[in-house]
């Protein structure tokens, strides 16, 4: 029966001594842990949840930092039978009682039975699952001093054994508020389906060896940072996100030091990298070890390629490492990859073409030679756009282009991807209402925009009005329900959506929002000077957004009543606003 | 505390961090804590110290234990710049 237990018994069984996993730190040396001390290490956690009665199928929530206890609570719920699901830590700036209502939600809909925390959280989560589901709040500190160090596994006894491959082995969400009411379930089969067709689509072998700092609560981090290295015996580097966001250098050495094949990186890390790091924090650093660096989970910028090309090349990388995907929770991960075997397609097209007709028209022949943007721009001055692939889809893995019918496009038409192949999700976890109306006739309706041109997918941009910041997904309502809290905003007149930002290579979050001077009562906020009024409430809006989702807000605008368009129902017209906005006020 | 350390930083914050440059950061307003310095924000006002002062903060000093106002963070530059 082939289930994640089982690939961790043959792999404890057939390689024992081999590092699977080392984690590193910014204080203390490198951690390396052989899958024995992974399956040993785990099993405690495993007989922590049986100790508890957490039943398998019940699912375990997650909210631990980068460490070993992380590492080994998540495959240890999985000896258990039971089901993990990794939740964002919490960090200084979000407002205690904002997680607490975060938390709720998603207890609310995923009914966990059992939550892990460190000993720190305790508190918080005892108060946030009052009267709910959870039954077990099992902190890493309480696993280490009360179940007794494993000294051999006897997997008979781990109820994951008898997993069929068909039930869900995770759950996968996004933050915020919306985010964490729709948990992606995976089964084993999908998961090991998208391995098998990934793997082969990268040509992963024995000899690689995957770096990351990517989050473990990000699709991206949780299956190619980190589920792929494990089970398919490739060595794992982790370093922590917390530690990399502050010295971005620490992933150039560790790839060095550890001669690092493969590393995923989400768009504006390409960017980041690029323009924060001293040549005095890269003095020996070699990266002529890497044969690919994948863009992957926003949206790609080939200028953000260039710079990264730029500044590293003289360190050894090569202009072939440079990578795309296209992946989704949804897919388990990867939808589609390039880059592997040959260099990244660029795509030159023609921009008016593009915005008044949704048609990718390729401009004269230039489009059909490869390395094209590494040679001197020669469109500078021409309405062109530059579309990079994100390559071919997997195996067993199918892309359609459909208009608003749902009747597919022909090549170079912009439309909704569609995506049908063996490594879906079982459903959106206890929400069959979104998991049915995600799809159309058998197909999984992406809510991304895009075109097919010779085989490979262009990404163009969303459907729905998605944010997506540093490749983490944000629901603007979330954000302008947050806004609207403050005194002095018109409730609901708040509009919430992104705009690229070339230096940063992602995009930066504007919140407009429609201030009711009537609302404010005299001499309230401190200030009745009429003329205080929008700066107070921006920085209040600032703060309470920040304090509540953790997302740092670029530009906030605040305007008269009656600004924002709004529907013919009267809702607010994002998109419409966004493009107002972006006429209106000029963005620097 | 010197004002023109205090000044240059809070004019730097102000504008190229948080993209408000009538904003006035007041000396003890927290700002790691808060939030109102984003994480990704820190490496440049690491960089950004770096280069004006010629004092390296280590990034495993880029938390609010280290410094969490412009009071603190000027202090630290003053001891260092010696």
């Amino acid at each position: 029966m082939k289930n994640v237990t089982h690939v961790l018994k043959m792999l404890y069984l057939e390689a024992p001594d081999k590092v699977s996993v080392h984690l590193l730190f910014n204080r203390q040396s490198d951690q390396a842990i052989t899958y024995r001390e992974l399956l040993h290490g785990s099993v405690r956690y495993a007989l922590a949840l049986k100790q508890a009665e957490i039943r398998p199928g019940e699912v375990v929530i997650l909210i631990l930092d980068h460490g070993e206890d992380l590492v080994m609570a998540f495959w240890g719920a999985i000896l258990n039978g039971s089901i993990p699901s990794i939740l964002p830590f919490l960090t200084e700036k979000l407002s205690p009682e904002v997680y607490r209502k975060s938390l709720a939600a998603l207890f609310e809909i995923t009914a966990p039975t059992a939550v892990i925390t460190d000993s720190d959280f305790m508190g918080e989560v005892r108060k946030a699952s009052k009267g709910r589901s959870v039954s077990a709040i099992i902190s890493s500190a309480d696993v280490q001093n009360r179940i007794p160090d494993v000294k051999e596994v006897n997997f008979d006894q781990l109820r994951g054994l008898t997993s069929p491959p068909k039930d869900i082995v995770l759950l996968q969400h996004s933050s915020g508020t919306t985010g964490l009411q729709k948990g992606v379930a995976l089964s084993h089969r999908a998961v090991f389906n998208q391995l098998e067709s990934y793997s082969r689509a990268l040509d992963l072998n024995q000899n690689d060896v995957i770096v990351s700092w990517l989050p473990l609560y990000h699709d991206m981090g949780l299956i190619a940072g980190f589920l792929l290295p494990i089970l398919k015996r490739v060595p794992l580097v982790l370093i922590s996100p917390f530690d990399w966001v502050r010295a971005p250098y620490r992933l150039l050495q560790a790839i060095s030091s550890y001669r690092g094949t493969l590393c995923w990186l989400p768009n504006f890390a390409y960017n980041f990298m690029a323009l924060k790091t001293r040549h005095r924090d890269l003095e020996l650093v070699d990266l002529s070890s890497l044969r690919a660096v994948i863009n992957c989970s926003e949206p790609m910028s080939w200028k953000s390629h260039k710079m990264f090309l730029d500044r590293f090349q003289a360190y050894g990388l090569r202009s072939e490492a440079l990578a795309t995907s296209y992946a989704m929770a949804e897919n388990v991960f990867a939808v589609t990859q390039g880059g592997i075997n040959s260099p990244v397609k660029l795509d030159v097209i023609d921009q008016n073409t593009f915005l008044s007709h949704q048609i990718a028209e390729p401009v004269g022949e230039t489009y059909k030679r490869e390395n094209l943007w590494l040679e001197p721009d020669q469109t500078e001055n021409l309405p062109v756009l530059k579309m990079l692939s994100t390559g071919q889809p997997i195996e067993d893995t199918n892309v359609r282009i459909l208009d608003q019918q749902g009747v597919d496009l022909p090549e170079r038409h912009i439309g909704e991807i569609a995506l049908q192949s063996n490594c879906m999700l079982s459903g959106y976890y206890h929400r069959p209402d979104l998991t049915q109306k995600a799809f159309l006739e058998g197909w999984f309706m992406t809510g991304d925009l895009g075109y097919l041109a010779n085989g490979e997918l262009f990404v163009t941009g969303r459907k729905k009005d998605l944010i997506i910041v540093g490749g983490k997904n944000i629901y603007p309502q979330d954000l302008e329900y947050l806004a609207s809290e403050v005194e002095g905003v018109h409730a609901g007149r708040v509009a919430a959506f992104g705009v690229f930002n070339e230096q940063t290579g992602t995009e930066d979050v504007v919140i407009v929002a429609e201030a009711d001077y009537d609302l404010l009562e005299d001499g309230q906020s401190g200030t009745s000077n009429i003329n205080d009024q929008p700066e107070r409430i921006a920085v209040e809006i600032r703060e309470r957004v920040t304090r509540g989702s953790d997302i740092a807000l670029r530009y906030v605008h605040v305007v008269e009543r009656n600004w924002l368009l709004k529907t013919s129902s009267g809702k607010v017209a994002r998109r419409a606003n966004r493009e107002k906005y972006l006429s209106e006020f000029s963005v620097d | 505390m010197d004002e023109t350390i205090y000044s240059n930083l809070s004019q730097y914050i102000a504008r190229e961090i948080l993209k408000q440059p009538k904003r006035e950061i007041a000396a003890d307003e927290e700002l790691i804590s808060s939030g109102l310095i984003d994480s990704f924000n820190l490496v440049d006002l690491a960089l950004y110290v770096e280069d004006n002062y010629s004092v390296l903060i280590d990034d495993t000093e880029l938390n609010a234990d280290t410094f969490n106002t412009l009071d603190q963070l000027v202090s630290l530059i003053q001891e260092r710049k010696l």
